[in-house]
C-alpha cells in the first residue's frame, strides 16, 4: 500500500475474498481503497503468474504476490519474453502450505519447496520456511508406469471421460500463454467446439501436455482448477519424470539458463531407440 | 479448385511387376480436383515428360501428381518438366510408389492398394499447395579443406589451380598425414616422403593455398555456398613468423619425456619439437604437457638459444572466423588399438607391434634410422611373422573389430615382407592370411612377386596365440591348406591392423550434419554415381574419410573432389530452396523456442509493431532468414502455436496427407 501511495506500483495483482470460505479468487487492485479486499493466508492457492502477461503491457509497474512456487512460473515467463522482469514489483510471499475445503492442496502435499526463484522482497516466518511436502511427488507417476499399457490406457479414457472442454485448465496455466491457441485458431485443423469422437478430449489433454513439456513448473494448478477433478498434472510430471531421467535433473522456471531439455541438443542425448524402450516397458 | 493430372509409371517392371498401374490412374481418377490421370511406361523419358506436358496443356492443369520413384530421384526431372510447360514447379508431387511401395512389396494387390493410398495422399497434399519461386544466395569464393592429408593436399592444390582461395585446417603441427609416416609405397616400391614432401612444399608455396596447422574447426554453420566456420588455431607457443626451423631449440630442450607421435610413440621427443625434418610448416611447437616452463614456470633454454626470438610461453589460442563456399572433409583415418585382441598380445610384448610402427622402424628416419631392429632389445629379428586382418573382417556387433575390409593391408603387408627379405635375405618371413585381396594395378604381380620371387612364406589361416617365451614369441596358427597346427618360433611379429576413422569424423560429421555409417565413414550422396559428395549440399568427401582406400585411389578421388568443389566454386548464385520457414507474427509469442533448436541460426528476433483484426501493439516476433533456412522444420513442430510454417511442408499440408491415408 505504502509502494501505492509513492506511485512506485501502479497496481496490485493478489487475492481477494469469494462466495465460499475457502474459494478465493485472484483479483487486481488498482487503488489504494481497493486493496481493503486484499487477503492473503490459508486459502490463496492460486498462480498469479499467468495474470501478469496482461499486466505486462500496463502503464506503470504491478506489484504481484507470488509464492515460492508461483516464482518459478514467473521465472520461466521471463525465460520465454512473455514477461518484462522491470515491469514488476515481485513480493515472495511466505506459504504453509495452501488449502481448500478438503484440506491441504495436493500440489502443497508434493511441495516442490520454498526458496523464493525471483523477487524484489520477501515476506516470511519461521513457520512459512518449514517443509510441507508429506508425499513423493512422483509417486502418482511410478504407479501408473508399473500398470500396463492397456491398463494405463483405460485409466486415462476413464479419467478423461469427464471431461467437459471447459478449458479451465488450459486458461489458468501459466505455460499456456499463446497470443492464439491452436486450440481457438481454426486453421490448426486442431480447433472444435463440439467433440466429433469420443476421443477428442482426450487428444486435447495428449496436444496440450505435450505443448507444455519442457516448460512445465508443475505448478499444479490444472489440476486443482479443474471441476471434474481430472489429475492432469501426473501427464505433466510424467514428461518432467521422462526428462530427468533422459536429460538429467530439469525444473523448468529456474536460474537464467534459458534452454531446456527439450530445445536443447547435446551429443550424449539419450538415442531415439532407448526412448522407444522405455516406452514399450 | 485445381486441376490436377495424375501420371502413374510403370519404371518398366519395378513399378509395374508389383503394382497394377492401370487401376492405380482409374482409382484416383474420380479424386477431388483430378481431372486427367494416365499410366507410361517411362514417365521420366522424354516421351513420358512429353505426355505430361502435353496433358497440362491440354487440360489447363493447376498441379500433377507423379506416382514415380523417390523424390530424390526426379523430382527435380518432373519440376522441370512442369516448369517448361508454365507450370510453376513446386506445382509437382511425387507419390513414391517404387522405393516405399513396389520394391518392399510382394503381393500385387497389397502393393496396388499401398501405391492408391500414397497416390491420393500426394492429391490431398497438392490441393494445398501454393506456387513458391525460388530465390538465389551468392557464393562465397572459397573452399575449406578438413585435414592436411595427402587426400587434403591433392583437393587443396587442385582447387587453388583452378584460382580459388583454399584454406587447409590440420589437427597436426604438420600437414603431410599418415602418408608421411610411410616408408615405401606399394606397388612400385617408391619412397612416401620423395613423392608426398614436394606435394607439401607445392601446398606451403600456393598463394591460394593458406595452410593453419594445428588447429581444429570448432563450429559450422550456414549452408551451401555460404558456410561461416569458426576455427580454433591452439597455441604452439612459437612465433610462426619467426621460428626458422632450425630446430636448435629441440635439441637443446631437456624435457625427453614426451611420445614422439610421429614415430608411434616408438621413442621420445623433446617438449619443443618438429615433427619431422621435412614438416610444413616448418616450424617448432611447445607440448604444454611436457614443457618445464610453462608447468613450473623455470627453464626457458629454448628461449635462450633462439636466435629468431620466436618463442612465445604466453601465446595463447587463436580464433579464426571464416566464410566457404565449399567443405572438404578429408578426415583421413587411424589404425585401430589391437590391445583387446588379447590372442595377439601386443599390449604385454614390445616386439608385437602393428604395422604402422613396423614402417617408422624401416624408416630412414625412424627410431632406428631405417635399420631393422626389435624395439625390446635393440636386436635385428631373424624371424618374423605377419599376421593380416587383425581386427578387420570381423562379425559384426563384435568389439573384436570392424565388420569391413581395410583393403591396403594385403599389399602393404606383401611390401613389408619384400622389403625385410630384400634388406636382410637371412630373416624368414612368415605371413598367416585369410585371403590375399589384390585388385588393382600391378597388385597381383606385386603379391606374387613376394611369394615366388622373395620367398615369402604365405600361410593360409589365422593366428590363435601369440605367446613370449624366452625372448622368443611363439606363435600358433593353423595352416588350412595343409590341414595342420603351425608353430613359429619368431622374434617379432607384426599386426596388420584394420584401418578405422580419424576420432574426430565424427564430431566433425555432427557439426557439418554430414551423414556417416555405422563405422563413421562419411557417406556418399550416391554409392555410385556421387561418390565424392556428402548427401548435405556444399560438403565433399576426399580420401579415406569416406572409406578404406589405398593412396592412388585417394589422389583420384581428392582431385574428383575438387572438380566438384570447382564446379561449385564457378557459380556466382545458387538457386536457393523456396520451401523454409516462415512466421506468422499474428500468432507468434516471441518466446524463442524456435530460435533454439534452428540447427541453422536461421531465426531471429524483432520488435515489431504487428497488425491484426483487433490486433495493433509491438510485439517481439521471430523471423526466418530465408537465405540460411534449410526447410528442416525442426521450429515447425517446436513452435506451441502453430505461429512457424514451413512452406511447402505445412501442417496443413501434412496434416492432409495424413487423412487421406487415414481415410484408407
Amino acid at each position: 500500500m505504502q509502494l501505492m501511495n509513492e506511485g512506485t506500483v501502479a497496481r496490485v495483482v493478489g487475492w481477494e475474498k469469494g462466495e465460499g470460505e475457502c474459494d478465493w479468487t485472484p483479483a487486481l487492485f488498482e487503488s489504494v481503497q481497493e486493496m481493503d479486499g486484499f487477503v492473503y493466508g490459508d486459502y490463496a492457492g492460486a498462480n498469479l503468474s499467468k495474470y501478469c502477461v496482461k499486466m505486462n503491457k500496463a502503464e506503470g509497474k504491478t506489484l504481484v504476490v507470488l509464492k515460492p512456487c508461483d516464482t518459478l512460473s514467473f521465472r520461466q515467463l521471463i525465460h520465454e519474453h512473455r514477461l518484462n522482469r522491470d515491469n514488476f514489483y515481485l513480493i515472495g510471499a511466505g506459504c504453509k502450505g495452501m488449502k481448500d475445503e478438503s484440506g491441504l492442496l495436493l500440489k502443497c502435499k508434493t511441495c516442490k519447496g520454498k526458496d523464493f526463484e525471483i523477487f524484489d522482497e520477501i515476506i516470511d516466518d519461521e513457520e512459512s520456511k518449514q517443509p510441507t511436502a508429506i508425499m513423493d511427488r512422483m509417486e502418482g507417476v511410478t504407479a501408473l508406469e508399473n500398470e500396463t499399457a492397456q491398463e494405463r490406457f483405460d485409466f486415462w479414457r476413464n479419467e478423461l471421460s469427464r471431461c467437459i472442454r471447459c478449458n479451465a485448465c488450459r486458461n489458468v496455466c501459466p505455460a499456456c500463454t499463446c497470443e492464439k491457441c491452436v486450440f481457438d485458431n481454426p486453421a490448426s485443423s486442431v480447433a472444435s467446439k463440439a467433440p466429433v469422437t469420443d476421443f477428442e478430449e482426450n487428444v486435447f489433454h495428449i496436444i496440450r501436455a505435450f505443448h507444455v513439456a519442457g516448460r512445465c513448473t508443475d505448478c499444479g494448478e490444472c489440476s486443482r482448477v479443474c471441476p471434474q477433478h481430472i489429475p492432469l498434472h501426473l501427464l505433466n510430471r510424467k514428461f518432467i519424470k521422462d526428462m530427468n531421467e533422459l536429460y538429467g535433473e530439469y525444473q523448468a522456471g529456474v536460474g537464467e539458463e534459458e534452454r531446456t531439455p527439450m530445445t536443447t541438443y547435446t551429443k550424449t542425448d539419450a538415442e531415439p531407440s532407448i526412448v522407444r524402450e522405455r516406452g514399450n516397458a | 479448385m485445381q486441376k490436377i493430372g495424375v501420371f502413374v509409371c510403370w519404371c518398366g517392371s519395378n513399378i509395374a511387376a508389383t503394382v497394377d498401374v492401370e487401376a492405380v490412374a482409374e482409382a484416383v481418377k474420380n479424386e477431388p480436383g483430378v481431372v486427367f490421370s494416365a499410366n507410361y511406361q517411362y514417365m521420366c523419358s522424354a516421351a513420358g515428360q512429353k505426355l505430361i506436358q502435353d496433358a497440362i496443356h491440354e487440360h489447363h492443369l493447376t498441379g500433377i501428381v507423379v506416382c514415380s520413384c523417390s523424390p530424390r530421384m526426379h523430382e527435380a526431372t518432373f519440376r522441370k518438366t512442369a516448369e517448361s510447360a508454365g507450370l510453376n514447379p513446386y506445382m509437382v508431387e511425387i507419390a513414391n510408389i517404387r522405393e516405399q511401395c513396389s520394391w518392399i512389396h510382394k503381393d500385387k494387390e497389397e502393393a496396388t492398394a499401398k501405391a492408391i493410398v500414397l497416390a491420393k495422399a500426394a492429391i490431398s497434399k497438392l490441393r494445398n499447395d501454393t506456387p513458391l519461386q525460388a530465390g538465389t544466395s551468392a557464393v562465397t569464393k572459397r573452399c575449406l579443406v578438413i585435414g592436411g592429408g595427402i587426400a587434403g593436399i591433392q583437393t587443396a592444390l587442385d582447387v587453388a589451380d583452378a584460382g580459388y582461395e583454399v584454406d587447409i585446417v590440420e589437427q597436426r603441427p604438420t600437414i603431410g598425414g599418415r602418408m608421411a609416416q610411410l616408408d615405401k609405397t606399394f606397388p612400385t616400391l617408391d619412397c612416401a616422403a620423395c613423392i608426398l614432401t614436394p606435394k607439401m612444399v607445392e601446398a606451403s608455396q600456393n598463394e591460394k593455398i593458406n595452410i593453419i596447422s594445428y588447429a581444429k574447426v570448432e563450429k559450422v554453420s550456414g549452408f551451401v555456398g555460404s558456410f561461416k566456420a569458426t576455427i580454433r588455431k591452439k597455441a604452439r607457443f612459437v612465433d610462426e613468423t619467426k621460428c626458422t626451423g632450425c630446430s636448435l631449440c629441440t635439441t637443446k630442450c631437456p624435457s625427453r619425456k614426451g611420445k614422439n607421435e610421429f614415430n608411434m610413440n616408438l621413442d621420445n621427443r623433446g617438449a619443443i619439437y618438429i615433427p619431422f625434418a621435412q614438416a610444413i610448416p616448418n616450424v617448432a611447437v611447445i607440448d604444454p604437457e611436457q614443457c618445464i616452463k610453462l608447468k613450473t614456470g623455470k627453464c626457458g633454454l629454448c628461449e635462450k638459444v633462439c636466435s629468431a626470438g620466436a618463442i612465445n610461453y604466453k601465446q595463447e589460442d587463436e580464433l579464426i572466423e571464416r566464410e566457404y563456399g565449399a567443405i572438404v572433409v578429408a578426415t583421413g583415418f587411424k589404425p585401430i588399438d589391437p590391445s583387446p585382441l588379447n590372442e595377439f598380445g601386443y599390449a604385454d610384448n614390445a616386439d608385437v607391434v602393428t604395422s604402422l610402427e613396423f614402417e617408422r622402424l624401416m624408416n630412414a628416419a625412424g627410431p632406428t634410422k631405417g635399420t631393422l631392429l626389435r624395439p625390446s632389445d635393440g636386436k635385428h629379428p631373424k624371424t618374423i611373422v605377419f599376421i593380416q586382418c587383425v581386427g578387420s573382417r570381423c562379425e559384426e556387433n563384435t568389439k573384436r573389430g570392424k565388420p569391413y575390409c581395410s583393403k591396403i593391408c594385403c599389399m602393404y603387408t606383401a611390401k613389408h615382407a619384400m622389403l625385410v627379405r630384400e634388406k636382410y635375405p637371412d630373416t624368414d618371413v612368415h605371413v598367416f592370411y585369410i585371403d590375399v585381396r589384390t585388385p588393382g594395378k600391378n597388385f597381383d604381380e606385386f603379391y606374387r612377386r613376394a611369394a615366388e620371387q622373395y620367398g615369402v612364406d604365405y600361410i593360409k589361416g589365422m593366428v590363435g596365440k601369440v605367446a613370449k617365451e624366452g625372448d622368443k614369441l611363439m606363435v600358433q596358427g593353423s595352416d588350412l591348406i595343409n590341414n595342420e597346427q603351425v608353430h613359429i618360433a619368431a622374434d617379432m611379429v607384426v599386426l596388420a591392423t584394420a584401418i578405422e576413422p580419424d576420432p574426430t569424423a565424427r564430431s566433425i560429421g555432427t557439426m557439418l550434419t554430414a551423414s556417416m555409417d555405422t563405422n563413421d565413414f562419411f557417406t556418399e550422396a550416391h554409392p555410385k554415381l556421387r561418390p565424392v559428395e556428402s548427401p548435405t549440399a556444399g560438403i565433399f568427401l576426399s580420401g579415406v574419410a569416406q572409406g578404406p582406400k589405398d593412396i592412388p585411389e585417394t589422389v583420384a578421388q581428392a582431385g574428383a573432389a575438387a572438380s566438384k568443389v570447382i564446379g561449385l566454386l564457378a557459380k556466382d548464385h545458387l538457386v536457393t530452396n523456396p520451401c523454409v520457414a516462415q512466421s506468422n507474427e499474428l500468432m507468434c509469442n516471441g518466446c524463442s523456442q524456435c530460435e533454439k533448436v534452428c540447427p541453422y541460426g536461421a531465426i531471429t528476433y524483432v520488435e515489431k509493431e504487428v497488425r491484426g483484426p483487433g490486433v495493433r501493439e509491438v510485439r517481439r516476433v521471430a523471423q526466418v532468414n530465408p537465405a540460411v533456412c534449410q526447410g528442416c522444420g525442426a521450429c515447425t513442430v517446436t513452435c506451441p502455436s502453430g505461429a512457424m510454417d514451413l512452406k511447402g511442408f505445412s501442417n496443413k499440408q501434412i496434416l492432409a496427407e495424413v487423412d487421406a491415408i487415414c481415410r484408407w
